[in-house]
Protein backbone atom coordinates (compact mmCIF):
# COMPACT_ATOMS: atom_id res chain seq x y z
CA UNK A 1 0.00 0.00 0.00
CA UNK A 2 2.60 2.62 1.01
CA UNK A 3 4.69 1.53 -2.13
CA UNK A 4 1.50 2.56 -4.31
CA UNK A 5 1.40 6.15 -2.71
CA UNK A 6 5.16 6.42 -2.90
CA UNK A 7 4.55 5.60 -6.78
CA UNK A 8 2.37 8.54 -7.02
CA UNK A 9 4.16 10.33 -5.25
CA UNK A 10 7.67 10.28 -7.21
CA UNK A 11 5.40 10.48 -10.66
CA UNK A 12 3.91 13.87 -8.93
CA UNK A 13 7.57 14.87 -8.59
CA UNK A 14 9.30 13.44 -11.39
CA UNK A 15 6.70 14.77 -13.70
CA UNK A 16 6.86 18.42 -12.30
CA UNK A 17 10.69 18.06 -12.40
CA UNK A 18 11.05 17.13 -15.67
CA UNK A 19 8.65 20.11 -17.12
CA UNK A 20 10.42 22.29 -15.15
CA UNK A 21 13.70 21.75 -16.85
CA UNK A 22 12.31 21.69 -20.39
CA UNK A 23 8.92 23.40 -20.62
CA UNK A 24 8.80 26.42 -22.77
CA UNK A 25 6.62 28.44 -21.43
CA UNK A 26 7.83 30.49 -18.29
CA UNK A 27 4.60 30.34 -16.20
CA UNK A 28 3.93 26.75 -16.97
CA UNK A 29 7.05 25.79 -15.59
CA UNK A 30 6.32 27.72 -12.50
CA UNK A 31 3.29 25.83 -11.93
CA UNK A 32 5.38 22.39 -12.87
CA UNK A 33 7.30 23.88 -9.90
CA UNK A 34 4.53 23.72 -7.70
CA UNK A 35 3.32 20.17 -8.58
CA UNK A 36 6.98 19.19 -7.43
CA UNK A 37 6.67 21.29 -4.37
CA UNK A 38 3.47 19.83 -3.18
CA UNK A 39 4.59 16.22 -4.30
CA UNK A 40 7.82 16.72 -1.94
CA UNK A 41 5.21 17.92 0.84
CA UNK A 42 3.18 14.69 0.53
CA UNK A 43 7.15 12.69 0.46
CA UNK A 44 7.49 14.60 3.86
CA UNK A 45 3.73 13.76 5.61
CA UNK A 46 4.84 10.11 4.45
CA UNK A 47 7.58 10.14 6.47
CA UNK A 48 6.48 11.58 9.57
CA UNK A 49 7.90 15.14 9.12
CA UNK A 50 4.32 16.47 9.18
CA UNK A 51 5.52 19.86 10.62
CA UNK A 52 7.99 20.19 7.74
CA UNK A 53 4.95 18.74 4.99
CA UNK A 54 3.00 21.83 5.98
CA UNK A 55 5.79 24.72 6.06
CA UNK A 56 6.30 23.18 2.47
CA UNK A 57 3.09 24.29 1.09
CA UNK A 58 3.27 27.30 3.17
CA UNK A 59 6.56 28.61 2.21
CA UNK A 60 7.09 27.52 -1.05
CA UNK A 61 3.91 26.70 -2.61
CA UNK A 62 2.06 29.94 -0.90
CA UNK A 63 4.93 32.23 -1.57
CA UNK A 64 7.60 31.49 -3.85
CA UNK A 65 5.64 30.26 -6.47
CA UNK A 66 3.36 33.35 -5.92
CA UNK A 67 6.54 35.60 -5.60
CA UNK A 68 7.95 33.70 -9.05
CA UNK A 69 4.48 34.57 -10.83
CA UNK A 70 4.91 38.41 -9.50
CA UNK A 71 8.04 38.46 -11.26
CA UNK A 72 7.46 37.09 -14.54
CA UNK A 73 4.94 40.16 -14.46
CA UNK A 74 6.96 42.61 -13.85
CA UNK A 75 9.70 41.63 -16.18
CA UNK A 76 7.64 39.55 -19.25
CA UNK A 77 8.17 41.65 -22.74
CA UNK A 78 4.98 39.94 -24.28
CA UNK A 79 7.11 40.24 -28.51
CA UNK A 80 9.87 37.91 -26.74
CA UNK A 81 8.76 35.89 -23.89
CA UNK A 82 8.49 32.50 -25.57
CA UNK A 83 11.65 32.86 -27.24
CA UNK A 84 13.45 34.30 -24.25
CA UNK A 85 12.90 30.17 -22.21
CA UNK A 86 14.65 28.75 -24.64
CA UNK A 87 16.99 25.99 -23.59
CA UNK A 88 20.11 26.25 -25.09
CA UNK A 89 23.82 23.67 -25.10
CA UNK A 90 20.57 20.76 -24.24
CA UNK A 91 22.98 17.54 -25.45
CA UNK A 92 25.71 19.26 -23.17
CA UNK A 93 23.71 19.61 -20.26
CA UNK A 94 21.78 16.45 -20.61
CA UNK A 95 25.22 14.55 -20.55
CA UNK A 96 25.92 16.47 -17.62
CA UNK A 97 22.74 15.60 -15.94
CA UNK A 98 22.47 11.72 -16.46
CA UNK A 99 26.14 11.67 -15.70
CA UNK A 100 25.48 13.02 -12.60
CA UNK A 101 22.70 10.21 -11.81
CA UNK A 102 25.03 7.11 -13.23
CA UNK A 103 27.59 8.79 -10.57
CA UNK A 104 25.13 9.06 -7.76
CA UNK A 105 22.71 6.31 -7.68
CA UNK A 106 25.34 3.31 -7.72
CA UNK A 107 26.80 5.06 -4.37
CA UNK A 108 22.69 5.06 -3.05
CA UNK A 109 22.52 1.49 -3.60
CA UNK A 110 25.89 0.04 -2.71
CA UNK A 111 26.13 2.22 0.45
CA UNK A 112 25.30 0.54 3.84
CA UNK A 113 22.34 2.99 4.61
CA UNK A 114 20.38 3.41 8.36
CA UNK A 115 16.87 1.72 8.05
CA UNK A 116 14.66 2.61 10.99
CA UNK A 117 11.54 3.43 11.20
CA UNK A 118 10.60 7.14 11.13
CA UNK A 119 10.44 8.82 14.65
CA UNK A 120 6.51 9.76 15.19
CA UNK A 121 6.11 13.81 14.14
CA UNK A 122 6.68 15.62 17.60
CA UNK A 123 6.59 19.71 16.35
CA UNK A 124 6.87 20.36 19.78
CA UNK A 125 10.55 18.56 20.27
CA UNK A 126 11.88 20.28 17.15
CA UNK A 127 10.99 23.59 18.14
CA UNK A 128 12.05 23.15 21.36
CA UNK A 129 15.49 22.13 20.06
CA UNK A 130 15.60 24.85 18.15
CA UNK A 131 15.47 26.88 21.64
CA UNK A 132 17.99 24.72 22.43
CA UNK A 133 20.93 22.87 21.19
CA UNK A 134 20.53 24.97 17.43
CA UNK A 135 19.81 28.35 19.19
CA UNK A 136 22.91 29.98 17.67
CA UNK A 137 22.29 29.04 14.12
CA UNK A 138 18.79 29.92 14.79
CA UNK A 139 19.95 33.23 15.81
CA UNK A 140 22.21 33.72 12.83
CA UNK A 141 19.52 32.43 10.47
CA UNK A 142 17.03 35.24 11.47
CA UNK A 143 20.07 37.86 10.90
CA UNK A 144 20.48 36.06 7.64
CA UNK A 145 17.00 36.83 6.48
CA UNK A 146 16.83 40.27 8.25
CA UNK A 147 20.13 40.96 6.12
CA UNK A 148 18.33 39.12 2.86
CA UNK A 149 15.28 41.43 2.80
CA UNK A 150 17.25 44.37 3.54
CA UNK A 151 19.36 43.42 0.60
CA UNK A 152 16.41 42.16 -1.97
CA UNK A 153 15.10 45.91 -0.97
CA UNK A 154 17.90 48.13 -1.77
CA UNK A 155 18.78 46.14 -4.80
CA UNK A 156 15.39 45.88 -6.63
CA UNK A 157 14.10 49.06 -5.58
CA UNK A 158 14.01 52.26 -8.31
CA UNK A 159 17.39 54.58 -8.25
CA UNK A 160 14.93 57.86 -8.63
CA UNK A 161 12.64 57.12 -5.72
CA UNK A 162 13.62 60.86 -4.51
CA UNK A 163 15.35 59.98 -1.31
CA UNK A 164 19.14 60.56 0.38
CA UNK A 165 20.76 57.08 -0.73
CA UNK B 1 5.97 -1.50 5.64
CA UNK B 2 7.93 1.23 5.44
CA UNK B 3 9.82 2.99 2.15
CA UNK B 4 13.37 1.99 2.24
CA UNK B 5 15.89 5.68 2.25
CA UNK B 6 17.56 4.46 -1.10
CA UNK B 7 14.48 4.81 -2.48
CA UNK B 8 13.98 8.35 -1.12
CA UNK B 9 17.33 9.23 -2.29
CA UNK B 10 16.84 7.84 -5.54
CA UNK B 11 13.81 9.96 -5.93
CA UNK B 12 15.82 13.32 -4.79
CA UNK B 13 19.03 12.01 -6.95
CA UNK B 14 16.94 12.25 -10.08
CA UNK B 15 15.33 15.54 -9.31
CA UNK B 16 18.53 17.17 -8.73
CA UNK B 17 19.64 16.25 -12.13
CA UNK B 18 16.32 17.59 -13.57
CA UNK B 19 17.34 20.82 -11.48
CA UNK B 20 20.70 20.46 -12.81
CA UNK B 21 19.97 20.10 -16.42
CA UNK B 22 17.34 23.48 -16.00
CA UNK B 23 20.70 25.06 -14.13
CA UNK B 24 23.26 24.05 -17.48
CA UNK B 25 20.78 24.87 -20.44
CA UNK B 26 18.26 27.76 -19.43
CA UNK B 27 19.22 31.33 -20.50
CA UNK B 28 16.41 33.03 -18.89
CA UNK B 29 17.18 34.04 -15.63
CA UNK B 30 13.74 33.29 -13.55
CA UNK B 31 14.05 29.75 -15.59
CA UNK B 32 17.15 29.45 -13.80
CA UNK B 33 16.47 30.42 -10.68
CA UNK B 34 13.40 27.42 -10.84
CA UNK B 35 16.33 24.99 -11.63
CA UNK B 36 18.08 26.06 -8.25
CA UNK B 37 14.87 25.83 -6.27
CA UNK B 38 14.50 22.21 -7.80
CA UNK B 39 17.76 21.15 -6.44
CA UNK B 40 17.51 22.59 -3.14
CA UNK B 41 14.35 20.98 -2.53
CA UNK B 42 16.03 17.68 -3.35
CA UNK B 43 18.52 18.32 -0.40
CA UNK B 44 15.86 18.84 2.06
CA UNK B 45 13.85 15.95 0.56
CA UNK B 46 17.41 14.21 1.40
CA UNK B 47 17.86 15.76 4.71
CA UNK B 48 14.17 14.52 6.07
CA UNK B 49 15.12 11.01 4.63
CA UNK B 50 18.19 10.82 6.22
CA UNK B 51 16.57 11.86 9.37
CA UNK B 52 13.64 9.76 9.42
CA UNK B 53 15.45 6.63 8.46
CA UNK B 54 17.64 7.47 11.26
CA UNK B 55 13.91 7.25 13.68
CA UNK B 56 15.23 10.81 14.68
CA UNK B 57 13.61 14.50 13.84
CA UNK B 58 17.17 16.23 13.75
CA UNK B 59 16.55 16.02 9.89
CA UNK B 60 13.77 17.90 10.51
CA UNK B 61 15.03 20.89 12.02
CA UNK B 62 18.19 20.51 9.39
CA UNK B 63 15.41 21.02 6.73
CA UNK B 64 14.04 23.59 8.00
CA UNK B 65 17.08 25.62 8.01
CA UNK B 66 17.76 24.62 4.96
CA UNK B 67 14.01 26.37 3.58
CA UNK B 68 14.72 29.51 5.14
CA UNK B 69 18.08 29.41 3.51
CA UNK B 70 16.49 28.85 0.01
CA UNK B 71 13.76 31.62 0.44
CA UNK B 72 16.30 34.18 1.31
CA UNK B 73 18.43 33.27 -1.47
CA UNK B 74 15.41 33.26 -3.96
CA UNK B 75 13.83 37.28 -2.30
CA UNK B 76 17.66 38.11 -3.18
CA UNK B 77 17.74 36.68 -6.36
CA UNK B 78 14.61 37.65 -7.74
CA UNK B 79 15.49 41.32 -6.76
CA UNK B 80 18.59 41.02 -8.94
CA UNK B 81 16.11 39.48 -11.55
CA UNK B 82 13.78 43.29 -11.53
CA UNK B 83 16.98 45.02 -11.60
CA UNK B 84 18.21 43.11 -14.17
CA UNK B 85 15.33 43.90 -16.31
CA UNK B 86 15.22 47.58 -14.98
CA UNK B 87 18.86 47.71 -16.88
CA UNK B 88 18.84 45.64 -20.04
CA UNK B 89 14.77 45.08 -21.06
CA UNK B 90 15.83 41.71 -20.88
CA UNK B 91 16.10 39.05 -18.21
CA UNK B 92 18.30 36.51 -19.99
CA UNK B 93 21.85 35.99 -18.37
CA UNK B 94 23.66 36.48 -21.45
CA UNK B 95 22.84 40.54 -21.59
CA UNK B 96 24.29 40.99 -18.41
CA UNK B 97 28.29 40.71 -19.23
CA UNK B 98 29.61 43.81 -18.07
CA UNK B 99 31.59 41.95 -15.57
CA UNK B 100 33.11 39.08 -18.46
CA UNK B 101 36.37 39.86 -19.09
Amino acid sequence: MSWVVFGGVAATMLTGAVQVARSDDLVHAIFWLAFTLVGTAAGFAMMQADLIAVLQVMLYTGGVVTLMLFSVLLTRRLDSARASVASVGTSSGLFVAIGFAVLVLPAVFTSALPDGTPAIADSAAVAESFLTRHLIAFEALSVLLLAAMIGAIVIARRKDWGGEW
Amino acid sequence: MVIPLSAWLTLAALMFACGLYAVLTRRNALALLLGVELMANAANLNLVAFGAAQGSYEGQVMALFGMALTVAEVAVGLAVVIQLYRRHKDIRIDAASELSG
